[in-house]
């Protein structure tokens, strides 16, 4: 019983989250919304890798770009319709991620997470390399235009690229949910909290630790399509080093090991930072700074532990994550 | 989206008195019978935050325009918001801007990578797009971006200048760039390819390139200097240009150094560097330096001066940061007055494009503003200076690029 009422305030907590802002808010507004649609999906699949699965990265950036760019060239070079462009991002980011995931293997730790800062490091200039330059168009990166709704819905562009976004999104979040909480989840965090002992339980270390690096860079890929679309434009410069630390911030500060958490993180990263240029012209990335403090010193676990402690109708179902 | 944009005017030409009279079909946009909105994104936060200097002084003059009656009978609201130097937040910010703001222009937005991604979207919203802080080239595209404009010297331009001066009197010079992997710097490429034509490969033995996101260029100096050349051109933003500075000098390599004007400032480039380490140096101005004592006397530079006093006190006079803004929004100053009453964006539009010889205080004598109907280069006039260690001391003539 308690389980079903908290299920239905959850459904009906999403169907509002993806309704109300379709009458209520601007088209600026919107797009700050897909924005965190993709944001959420980037920092849950750095958070199935790093917060579940134990392996941390600092690149999923590359991930993210790379799944902008496939979208933005499919759609500028061969004309093919955005949705199309979502799964191919989706397949060629879990490639990438899956061969990644082969030397981290070898890597643990820090090591790992060096690994991947430089190739998010990389990628900005891989974008740029003249070899590529008929693709990505170099610099100056690649404009493409937004989609409108089809079938003759009654929706701008900026409604339908949410509600678009939103259902993606909830598809995979339910995805990410059903595979944490299932079997292959608690394999996952065996091999986070006990490598030794996972292993002596019969898990396959290698082939699961590759296997979610490829999920994760999926999650990511897709995030960067949906971004890409949203944005209209993709350039070497959107995907700065620092958007990988972005995501990680917004990963620890929405609570690792959580799925709602990724929300949490994509509200974060999308609204902190035009908070603090609204405090400070001076310094916002001092101002920046010290709420990331705050929020560590407040919600030492993220901000989805906190949200766990006040809200009972989720408490029994996500106390066991 | 058509509904949209026939309330933003129907509810701009009531605001602003419906009894004016304009063209039919005039779009006025932030625009009240006491206000005008003026929308800028600068970056205040991350790697180009040494930039965010010319938003505090955009915002500065707009408030000493308001204190002196404002434009038009009307006070300037300049809202301008952090965009961290990246595309996306750009256009975050720019959508809010003109969504939810509802300016009536933007002004003065910062960036090469940022403009180019909120472009297309400024000129499918007919919104003015002007005099962006970026000396691309491509700004002055006018077929294909009626709603874009930009105001300094575009980088080809400088580069071209550059390639003369070398042809000319270094004829069996050996040249090395550093540019930055961005258009930016790639335009300083084409515009030494442009200048000396078929004895590019002739003159240019060594090319090399940093990301914006590097943390230092002390390799590429050194590459370079072992590659023998004596002549060296960088196209680098201030922070990287120390660096250049700094490190050829410390390795007792001493080329002909060509900078590009983006880093000439003494405040952000020069004093970080070292000003003796800096001697020789040649850049192209088109701005008055701050710190060259011929200035001093100069009515202009006063009334720079004594802008800066009242309104950024603060603020280091040695920035050619705050000149560049003070030129650029003298400039928009004019563009309002020549709009009269009618601050919709067509005519704002129209009057961008008829800067006739205007002049500027901040700009050296001899340069002027122009623009037409088929001119969206702003200024297209600079002069050579030489680094003399405390100072720069322009030579030669004004020589257009």
């Amino acid at each position: 019983m308690r389980i079903m009422s908290s299920r239905l305030v959850l459904v009906l907590l999403v169907l509002a989250m993806a309704v109300v802002p379709l009458f209520v808010s601007s088209g600026y507004q919107l797009f700050q919304f897909t924005m965190v649609v993709a944001y959420a999906l980037a920092v849950l699949g750095v958070n199935l890798v790093t917060g579940y699965n134990g392996q941390i990265s600092l690149g999923h950036g590359a991930f993210y770009a790379i799944g902008a760019y496939v979208t933005a060239i499919m759609m500028d070079h061969w004309d093919l319709p955005y949705w199309s462009t979502l799964p191919v991002a989706a397949v060629i980011c879990a490639g990438v991620g899956f061969l990644l995931g082969l030397p981290a293997l070898r890597l643990g730790g820090l090591y790992l997470a060096l690994t991947t800062l430089a190739l998010a490091a990389a990628v900005p200039q891989l974008l740029k390399y003249d070899l590529f330059e008929g693709w990505t168009g170099g610099v100056q990166g690649i404009s493409i235009i937004k989609p409108d709704a089809p079938f003759g819905l009654p929706l701008n562009a900026d409604q339908w690229l949410y509600l678009f976004s939103f259902a993606v999104a909830v598809v995979l979040f339910i995805s990410a949910w059903n595979l944490v909480n299932g079997r292959i989840g608690r394999a996952l965090k065996a091999i986070r909290d006990q490598p030794l002992a996972a292993e002596a339980m019969g898990i396959d270390l290698a082939q699961l630790k590759t296997r979610t690096f490829a999920a994760s860079a999926m999650y990511t890929g897709i995030a960067g399509s949906i971004a890409a679309i949203a944005v209209q434009f993709v350039s070497p410069d959107s995907f700065a080093s620092a958007l990988s630390i972005t995501l990680f911030v917004g990963m620890v500060v929405g609570g690792a090991a959580s799925i709602s958490g990724a929300v949490f993180g994509a509200l974060f990263i999308q609204f902190i930072p035009n908070i603090a240029d609204q405090v400070s012209k001076a310094a916002p990335g001092a101002v920046y700074g010290l709420i990331l403090i705050v929020f560590m010193f407040v919600a030492p676990g993220g901000i989805a532990s906190l949200v766990r402690k006040w809200w009972p109708a989720g408490g029994s179902r996500a106390r066991s994550t | 989206m058509k509904r949209r944009t026939f309330l933003a005017a129907a509810g701009g030409v009531a605001a602003a008195g419906a009894g004016l009279a304009r063209p039919a079909l005039a779009t006025t946009v932030g625009v009240t019978a006491t206000e005008l909105k003026i929308g800028n994104t600068m970056p205040y936060s991350g790697n180009a935050s040494s930039y965010g200097v010319i938003g505090h002084g955009d915002a500065a003059y707009w408030k000493m325009v308001n204190d002196m009656g404002g434009v038009g009978g009307r006070k300037i609201n300049f809202i301008s918001y952090d965009d961290a130097y990246s595309p996306p937040k750009a256009v975050e910010m720019v959508r809010k801007l003109v969504e939810e703001d509802k300016v009536a222009l933007l002004f003065h937005p910062l960036g090469t990578p940022t403009n180019t991604a909120i472009q297309k979207y400024c000129n499918a919203k007919k919104c003015p797009q002007l005099f962006v802080s970026t000396g691309a080239d491509k700004w002055g595209d006018y077929k294909h971006f009626p709603w874009t404009i930009g105001w300094q010297p575009s980088y080809q331009v400088e580069a071209r200048i550059y390639a003369a001066y070398i042809k000319k009197n270094f004829p069996n010079g050996k040249v090395a760039l550093i540019y930055q992997n961005d258009d930016f710097g790639k335009d300083y490429l084409i515009g030494l390819k442009d200048g000396l034509g078929a004895d590019f490969s002739k003159f240019v033995i060594k090319v090399v390139t940093y990301e914006s996101t590097d943390a230092t260029v002390d390799s590429q100096v050194v590459t370079m200097k072992d590659s023998g050349a004596d002549v060296l051109v960088t196209a680098a933003i201030p922070k990287f240009a120390a660096q250049v500075i700094r490190k050829v000098y410390d390795i007792g390599w001493k080329p002909a150094h060509f900078m590009t004007n983006v880093s000439s400032s003494v405040g952000a480039t020069i004093t970080p560097a070292g000003p003796e380490k800096a001697v020789g140096m040649i850049t192209s101005q088109y701005l008055k330096d701050p710190t060259d004592p011929e200035w001093d006397k100069d009515p202009g530079m006063n009334e720079w001066r004594a802008f800066m006093k009242k309104y950024i006190p603060n603020g280091d006079l040695t920035d050619g940061g705050y000149v560049a803004s003070y030129g650029a929004c003298t400039t928009m100053h004019q563009v309002l007055k020549q709009c009269g009453t009618d601050f919709s964006r067509e005519n704002i539009m129209k009057q961008v494009a008829n800067l006739k010889n205007e002049t500027v205080p901040v700009l050296l004598p001899g340069i002027t503003v122009n623009t037409s109907p088929t001119n969206f280069h702003p200024i297209r006039q600079m002069q050579l200076a030489r680094w003399a260690g405390k100072t720069y001391q322009r030579f030669g003539d004004v020589i257009q690029g």
